[in-house]
């Protein structure tokens, strides 16, 4: 029963101080901790200059920072921060890393390009894909699949690419339970049937902390309102319901109508006080 | 009677044990009891520490004395079961507490608890002269809160100043400050959250 911290999402943030400027030099430094950092840094303040996009798109093809099996650590930031900056710009580049062969570049470009929102990436995130769940086995001696399968299929459903979803039904039967999710979490974004919600909801109830985390924080990307009651009754820690309640209620929220409340809205709000 | 269910608690080796002792313990509804159902807000069994804060509610009063003593510094998720106990119970001795956990508290799940909990004390227990002070003090504080950079923290101060705004004293206050917040948030939730206020208060 012993669990993590419950507030790890963020609890503290201790960030050294750099102006613009000096994060976008530090980019280039002859210290590669310092690169790391910076490029960290312009993505954590969104800085979105010409100069940051573009010394941070230079940065995806780094060969100074390495590590031992051979990844590339400053590209994974890079590409990260140009997700949070969300200058299209960068779209063609993080194409491009998804041919690369260190995963954790090709999960950080995946989800950076479903962020950026722009539809010409969606036939190189279904090239990830090919080969079905046949092909998406561990990696021998290495913590992950062959392919950052969790991060492609959320970008595809936020995409709305619904081309994709013949690559991404097989992957319900997954026998990895978080990439099932993924596949889940997409496959609602991609139809809007709610077999998919409730699938999720049911995983609520699973037995294993980590994944019911990993399931609430899917129905709070997709604003799955009716989990809004299973949310808040599930066995997680409150800061994580309150973050899934909150996708839902912004979900309810009408962009161009700020004065009005529906009842969706409402009650999720009301279970949130309850969560205080 | 009341040392076997004491010694449950205290005994108990696997989690559903300890479930099923404290919830036997909340249930007998004991005085004596109280210390043990405040230890179990820090075994890290949050089933078991839901229960002890229920138990806790349903002693009311009689827990706050020792709710306060017993604060427990180290471990932020027994401080925030317990301000929740205390928020809950809702007597005004609390006040002090609850303001320094809402504005320096370094976890958000106790800070967001205190901060609820500001709003709604049970003011009619202080004295009339009291009365004023105490309000003011809570309004300060949750208007200070209500400016914090993580957005659950403003939420919950939300929530504070509209279970407050039923004060008639201090209520036009916190509407202007509500309409004023209706202009300045940045995050929709928030933001909606805020609008909700405005209507219930």
């Amino acid at each position: 029963m012993q669990e993590s911290n419950p507030e790890a999402d963020g609890e503290t943030e201790v960030s050294p101080s750099l102006t613009v400027e000096q994060a976008i030099a530090n980019l280039t430094h002859e210290d590669v901790s310092l690169r790391y950092y910076a490029a960290w840094w312009l993505g954590k303040f969104q800085i979105d200059t010409p100069a940051a996009v573009n010394t941070l798109i230079a940065a995806l093809n780094d060969e100074a920072d390495r590590t031992e099996l051979g990844g590339y650590p400053l590209r994974r930031n890079a590409a990260r921060a140009l997700g949070k900056i969300g200058d299209i710009k960068a779209v063609p580049a993080l194409i491009e890393c998804l041919d690369g062969s260190d995963f954790y570049v090709r999960e950080a470009a995946a989800q950076s390009l479903g962020m950026l929102g722009n539809p010409a990436c969606i036939p190189a995130l279904k090239q990830l894909l090919f080969g079905g769940i046949a092909a998406a086995v561990q990696v021998p001696g290495m913590p992950h699949l062959a392919q950052p399968y969790e991060a492609v299929m959320e970008a595809l459903g936020t995409l709305q690419a619904t081309e994709a979803i013949p690559l991404i039904k097989p992957f319900l039967e997954h026998p990895v339970e978080r990439v099932q999710y993924s596949a889940t979490r997409a496959m609602y974004q991609l139809t809007k049937e709610s077999v998919y919600g409730e699938s999720l909801v049911k995983a609520l109830a699973g037995k294993d902390i980590q994944l019911r985390r990993v399931a609430l924080s899917d129905l709070g990307a997709i604003g799955y309102l009716p989990a809004a009651s299973a949310i808040a009754q599930s066995a997680v820690e409150n800061s994580f319901k309150l973050i899934a309640l909150k996708g839902l209620l912004e979900n309810q929220l009408e962009p161009f109508k700020p004065e009005s409340l529906n009842d969706g809205a409402v009650k999720v709000m009301n279970l949130m006080d309850t969560l205080l | 009677m009341t040392n076997d269910l004491i010694q449950a608690v205290e005994q108990a080796d696997t989690p559903a044990t300890l479930i099923a002792a404290v919830r036997a313990l909340a249930d007998a509804r004991l005085e004596a009891g109280i210390p043990t159902l405040i230890a179990a807000l820090g075994y890290n069994n949050p089933g078991a520490a839901l229960i002890a804060v229920e138990g806790l509610i349903q002693m009311g009063e009689s827990a706050v004395g020792l709710l306060l003593e017993k604060l427990d510094g180290y471990n932020y998720g027994a401080r925030a079961y317990a301000i929740r106990a205390l928020a809950a119970i809702a007597d005004p001795r609390s006040l002090e507490v609850l303001n320094t956990a809402a504005l320096n508290d370094f976890a958000p799940s106790v800070r967001r608890a205190a901060a609820k909990g500001l709003g709604n004390l049970h003011w009619h227990k202080l004295s009339p002269e009291q009365i004023q002070s105490a309000q003011e003090k809570a309004f300060y504080t949750l208007r200070q809160v209500s400016q914090d950079s993580d957005w659950s923290i403003r939420y919950a101060a939300i929530v504070g100043l509209q279970l407050l705004a039923k004060e008639p004293g201090i209520k036009p206050h916190i509407q202007t400050h509500l309409q004023q917040m209706l202009g300045s948030e940045s995050d929709r939730a928030v933001r909606a959250r805020v609008q909700l206020a405005t209507l219930s208060s």
